[in-house]
């Protein structure tokens, strides 16, 4: 049998199973911390303020990636509403299998911030949902709040 | 050759620790702008970047090139990362130099990271397919066993002991002491590596580096570029790199013939004919101890099967007449895998610009070599500087 | 670079524990295929045999086989049988796991070596296990014959050698 010639049998061909058994804890950083901290006590929103480029980072960065500087005694607060920049209507997990109901998840801008991020947006508003629509986050009470992101509910459409 | 000659004008780095708060970007970016600092330059300045990391497993990132991005300089520039295993350090400022020498890029910031801590329950793990899945793996092999082979091999071809590797640990956590970034410095005897717990016969604890946590950069530019920026580049004068089978049980465990192979192909560069004699200073990969005399052999500063003895007799000490990991190396000041080779990179940036404070090496030194290496110890990559 | 108190905060185990972390299980399983060499490999396992590949650019006979020689960088020729004995090229004794736990007081420590097996070209060894043998007895240059398992508790796996014994 040659290099290039293919076996012919697929009962020939044979495998091994295994995996990579490691798993991960990931720190937040020195941005993350303060980020998800204001989130857990304060149910707010923090970034960061590069006046130089005038950007401001939420989720925060302790640098401007734009012009690199030291962003980490810049903090400012955030208002809990923002816009939604884009969003997509997703209905089944990551391994492939159907959600029992429809699951929204956007990018939403802060008011404020320049860049964006990923969360939920509550089900019960999908056909009021577009781009650039106003939502406002809705965060899990107190005592729940871990100082993740799942501190945050869910954003819903603002009643402004 | 028609290729440019290439500068490093500055350097930054973290401390490497056991476990860092920052998370992998926020590292990169405390070392990259150190050494842009440094330089006296901003990331206006820079041209392209280059990042060295070592697996995705390591920091449990997938793409971590692209994760690293803009905490390395990346914002809209053209970035490019590389990864070959532990030689990746030194392979980035060859990296960055294809980019300048070329005459594409003038400037170029190098940024190295390894974030090891987050991954449980020991980075080792994350190890296991590195080991071929079918003929090896079912074995249940841990990376120490290669290294514990290879150590035994090249201990019983010279006649060495475990006490004439272990002053290599000595020797390089006692430099490790003078190092801001260090991880495990200390002044430790012959005997404290004997009675360390052994992990793998002939290997023990103390023969080994620590996992480690840490970022490093520097900046390269151009001739014309350098000179504007500083009165005292450092050039990198040579590079080379090789890689051997992966078939690793199949060749002979006690010389690294791709090292050699790198280190032939930097020399020739740089213009050197007799290392030995022409090197002023050497930072040789040690992750473990007697890598690190291996790798003296490989890079052709001592005849094989010698470097032991050259440790014994004090010359590779910072006094001696070739002093080898005058910084401290992967023992004493730890072992962030990609960020190790750049750290010995800006040892001889720094110990050629005379700038090395109390670890500065007696003689105004003007020629270095740096090296790495890794992968399923198979990849040797080498760095001459000189003044 | 002249800062002496260099940037990273490092992090002891208890204030790690004690911060917010994220953790992530990857749930990814993998199915690596034999291939062609490897598969025949491990099929003459099974039949208690070892079987090599050669190649006649280089006259290697390669352990393990492949289907192309990367030194000659073509595809190799023939088929070829060699011993179940072989020399013992380098061992370590471990006690470590993969996970860098430590074996058990109980447990005896594996010895993980590179055998040159007779009939391959000189250099061509494999990984694997030393046993029926006391670790301080161990010498590089031992000669070693495979263990195998029972015919009926083969599988066609690396491990249907259980490991090498001195003879």
């Amino acid at each position: 049998m040659s290099f290039l010639e293919k076996p012919q049998r697929n009962v020939d061909l044979t495998a091994y199973d295994g995996k990579i058994p490691v798993h991960y804890k990931y720190t937040l950083g020195l941005a993350g911390d303060k980020f998800f901290t204001a989130i857990k006590k304060d149910g707010k929103f923090v970034g960061t303020h590069c006046e130089e480029c005038d950007v401001i980072y939420s989720p925060p960065a302790i640098y401007c990636e734009r012009c690199f500087a030291s962003l980490e005694d810049s903090w400012v607060e955030l208002p809990s509403s923002g816009t939604v920049v884009a969003f997509t209507v997703v209905t089944e997990d990551d391994q492939g299998k159907e959600l029992h109901c429809p699951q929204v998840i956007a990018a939403i801008q802060l008011d404020g911030a320049d860049n964006v991020f990923i969360h939920r947006v509550c089900d019960c508003c999908i056909e009021d949902l577009g781009i650039g629509v106003r939502v406002q986050a809705t965060f899990k009470p107190k005592k729940e709040r871990k100082g993740t992101l799942d501190d945050i509910e869910y954003f819903e459409i603002a009643t402004e | 050759m028609g290729l440019r000659k290439v500068a490093c004008v500055g350097a930054g780095i973290t401390k490497f620790v056991r476990r860092a708060k920052e998370t992998g970007r926020e590292l990169a970016w405390e070392a990259a702008k150190m050494a842009l600092d440094n330089a006296g330059m901003t990331l206006a300045d820079i041209d392209c970047v280059v990042i060295g990391s070592a697996p995705d497993a390591f920091d449990g990132v997938h793409m971590k090139g692209e994760y690293l991005a803009d905490g390395s300089g990346g914002f809209c520039k053209p970035v490019m990362r590389h990864f070959v295993g532990g030689g990746t350090g030194v392979f980035s400022p060859i990296h960055a130099w294809q980019h300048i020498a070329s005459g594409k890029f003038e400037t170029c910031l190098v940024v190295t990271e390894e974030k090891m801590s987050s991954c449980f329950p020991a980075p080792a793990g994350a190890f296991i397919t590195i080991f071929d899945h079918t003929t090896e793996q079912p074995l249940g092999p841990t990376l120490i066993w290669i290294f514990a082979l290879e150590m035994n091999r090249y201990m019983q071809r010279y006649g060495l002991t475990e006490a004439d590797i272990a002053k290599v640990s000595v020797q390089n956590k006692f430099n490790a002491i003078d190092h801001p970034a260090a991880q495990l410095p200390g002044k430790i005897t012959v005997k404290d590596v004997l009675n360390s717990e052994v992990l793998a016969w002939p290997v023990k604890r103390l023969d080994i580096s620590p996992a480690s946590d840490g970022a490093a950069a520097i900046v390269l530019t151009s001739e014309h570029k350098a000179r504007r920026i500083t009165d005292k580049p450092v050039w990198v004068s040579g590079v080379g790199w090789a890689l051997d089978t992966a078939y690793w049980a199949t060749r002979d465990l006690y010389y690294p013939q791709y090292v050699e192979k790198a280190a032939r192909m930097a020399y020739e560069m740089a213009g050197i004919r007799e290392p030995d004699k022409e090197i002023h200073i050497a930072e040789p990969y040690d992750p473990f101890d007697y890598k690190m005399l291996h790798h003296m052999e490989g890079l052709l500063l001592c005849k094989r099967g010698e470097a032991a003895k050259l440790v014994a007799d004090g010359v590779t000490a910072r006094t001696g007449r070739l002093p080898c990991c005058p910084s401290g190396g992967a023992l004493g000041v730890g072992n962030p895998i990609a960020a190790t080779g750049l750290m010995k990179i800006i040892e001889l940036f720094l110990q050629l610009r005379g700038e090395a404070g109390k670890r500065q090496v007696p003689g105004d030194p003007r020629i270095g070599v740096a090296q790495a290496w890794g992968d399923l110890m198979q990849v040797g990559t080498v760095v001459v500087m000189s003044r | 670079m002249s800062k002496e108190i260099l940037p990273g905060t490092p992090l002891s185990s208890e204030e790690f524990e004690k911060s917010i972390t994220i953790e992530e299980h990857p749930t990814l399983e993998y199915r690596w295929d034999d291939g062609i060499a490897i598969g025949r490999y491990l099929k003459e396992l099974k039949e208690g045999r070892i079987i090599a590949r050669t190649c006649c650019g280089c006259n290697r006979t390669m352990l393990p086989p492949r289907m192309f020689c990367e030194l000659c960088y073509r595809p190799t020729d023939e088929w070829a049988f060699v011993e179940d004995t072989g020399v013992v090229n380098t061992f370590c004794v471990t006690r470590v796991n993969w996970d860098a736990s430590r074996r058990g007081p109980d447990e005896p420590p594996l010895i993980p070596a590179v055998v040159e097996i007779d009939g391959a070209s000189k250099g061509m060894g494999i990984l694997h296990l030393l046993g029926e043998v006391d670790p301080k007895k161990v010498k590089i240059g031992m000669r070693v014959k495979a263990v195998w398992k029972p015919k009926a508790q083969r599988e066609g796996k690396i491990t249907d050698i259980k490991y090498f014994k001195p003879y």
